[in-house]
């Protein structure tokens, strides 16, 4: 895989191997694993379950162990880089605290962290400005929708200023409507705090709508079969869809998809 | 039933204007249902189980009793094999509100004997179990030995080893009040450990990572992930382990001849035959174990709401 940029990639795999021991006997879950992803990159992986698109990010995240090969994260380990706080996790459900508000949910990393009272105060009504929560701040997690919920965690993983956003299928478990309006708001906060994103996605138009860079991936062994650039500009209204641009990468992305398990 | 509409009606109609009415009349009335079949039931067995006594007795006199006076007799005997309801009511009512709290024969002192060595082994109890739930969900080597043998202590019969407790203790110097809290201690702290492992597990694989995200340190996980996801976990168990902890302070005074207690006027009780005393001091510990239950039931509603929690049962 060619990258040019690879002398400023933040995130960089070079023969990524892992293999989970499993009671039915090892299972490939991601091989031959090379990618480089640049500061600022919004970076989607996109393929059907099983493809070891998520075993990647968690890879990136420290929560899962190469067998071989090596992942960098900001020129350190992952491990050394989860020590350092260098990215934000968000998860596929919300993950919010019941007993705590939407304020103290997204103090809980600032406190765990050791921020003083004031710093914690001012990170949390920033972030829940940014993501258009502001005013939620004393409300109790089950009062809010499934949306805002998310909302929530995702001002909670940027809390604490890591460059680096990783995103585990965050809206996969809403509905159409509710996804179109965090795509557009989440494109917004992306041009506006400059992280770097890595997206896990099964939504075609999902990926090709927030990304610069879409990476495509199949299952068994779980491994990238395409890397595309979308030429789409940084300016995405939502009806951006409808384009002729957009409509062909969406086609490329599907035949990658469909090339890559066509035993399926 | 009609009255149980009539006290519905206001709350359910309106919604607002006294819906407390509407709630109490649906909560109280069921219970006060099962409460009259009870009585009911209750004097219907009495009949039956002292007419033989009130049969011989007039024979013996060469009386023949008719079925009103033998039903009255059988409601009024001063040694029933069961009392009547209101025999136990007013033996109640005679030892509690007639008698100074100081007296020995007052059931309120005895109650509150039993109280006293109830709640100390029930906050002991709590520690422990709180102690080593903590202990086997941080610890392998404890999740793998101490478990087996919180479950084995609940195996043997309370009442084979309560006395033993109390000679051992009594042995090295310890009497009175805490070798009866032991035994309650002993009883209690099973709940709570079962419950607060439970509880302690609780969070699921997915805020544990997030937790290892942030790299949070272990004391960091206990005190803002593990305890309070144990809260609902934990006051289930309190409810279980209060009611233990009364039974065991009572188990606990009838071996050691102790003068005072509901335990020893269960025990006196049944050495002179007194079954109305025997049956008002079963019904006085009913009545602090329902108090006991409902007093945690009250401090859970209360720190689960101020944790933005709904009470769980």
């Amino acid at each position: 895989m060619k990258d040019t940029r690879a002398s400023e990639a933040v995130i960089e795999a070079r023969d990524l191997d892992l293999v989970f021991e499993t009671g039915d006997g090892p299972v490939q879950a991601l091989k031959d694993v090379n990618l480089a992803i640049g500061k600022g990159d919004f970076v989607s992986f996109i393929g059907p379950s099983g493809c070891g698109k998520t075993t990647l990010l968690r890879v990136i995240a420290a929560l899962e162990h190469p067998t071989a090969g090596s992942m960098t994260v900001n020129g350190m380990t992952p491990d050394a880089a989860r020590q350092a706080r260098a990215y934000g996790y968000v998860f596929q459900a919300a993950g919010l605290y019941p007993w705590r508000t939407i304020g103290r949910n997204v103090r809980l990393p600032l406190e765990i962290m050791g921020y003083s009272r004031a710093e914690q105060a001012e990170r949390t009504r920033r972030v829940l400005e940014l993501v258009d929560l502001a005013g939620f701040e004393n409300k109790f997690p089950w009062q809010l929708s499934g949306g805002m919920q998310q909302r929530a965690s995702i001002a909670r993983a940027l809390a604490f200023d890591a460059d680096i956003l990783l995103m585990d299928e965050p809206f996969g478990a809403l509905d159409e409507i509710v996804r179109d309006h965090l795509n557009e708001q989440l494109l917004a906060l992306w041009a506006r705090t400059g992280k770097t994103i890595a997206f896990v996605t099964h939504s075609i138009p999902e990926a090709v709508y927030l990304s610069t860079r879409i990476v495509v991936m199949s299952p068994r062994p779980g491994r990238i079969t395409d890397v595309i650039e979308s030429p789409l500009p940084a300016e995405r209204p939502l009806d951006i869809r409808d384009t002729p641009e957009f409509i062909e990468i969406a086609h490329r992305v599907r035949e990658g998809l469909r090339a890559g398990h066509g035993h399926d | 039933m009609s009255s149980a509409a009539e006290i519905a009606a206001p709350g359910a109609g309106t919604g607002r204007s006294a819906p407390w009415l509407g709630r109490l009349g649906d909560r109280v009335l069921p219970v006060l249902t099962v409460v009259a079949a009870i009585v009911a039931i209750w004097y219907v067995a009495a009949v039956f189980l002292n007419a033989q006594w009130a049969e011989d007795q007039a024979r013996r006199a060469g009386v023949e009793l008719s079925t009103i006076e033998l039903v009255a007799d059988t409601w009024s005997q001063d040694k029933p094999k069961l009392p009547a309801p209101h025999q136990v009511a007013i033996e109640l009512w005679e030892t509690t509100a007639e008698k100074a709290v100081t007296s020995k024969r007052s059931l309120v002192y005895h109650s509150w004997v039993t109280l006293s060595s109830t709640l100390l082994g029930f906050l002991m109890g709590t520690a422990l179990g709180i102690a080593l739930a903590v202990g086997i969900v941080h610890n392998r080597v404890m999740d793998m030995s101490v478990m087996p043998w919180v479950i084995a202590s609940q195996t043997i019969p309370i009442l084979a080893l309560a006395p033993m407790i109390i000679v051992v203790l009594n042995a090295v110097g310890i009497s009175g009040l805490l070798p009866k809290a032991v035994i309650s201690m002993y009883l209690s702290f099973f709940p709570v450990v079962v419950g607060m492992v439970k509880g302690l597990r609780s969070p699921d694989v997915m805020q544990l990572d997030q937790m290892h995200t942030w790299n949070a340190s272990d004391r960091q996980r206990f005190w803002k992930l593990r305890l309070p996801a144990s809260m609902p976990y934990f006051f289930a168990s309190l409810k279980v382990a209060v009611a233990a902890s009364l039974v065991g302070a009572i188990v606990g005074e009838l071996p050691t001849g102790a003068v005072a207690g509901l335990g020893a006027r269960l025990l006196a009780g049944s050495y002179y035959g007194q079954t109305i005393q025997i049956w008002s001091a079963l019904i006085m510990a009913a009545i602090l174990a329902a108090l006991l239950v409902g007093l945690i039931g009250v401090l859970q509603k209360m720190v689960l709401r101020r944790m933005g929690m709904e009470a769980q049962g």
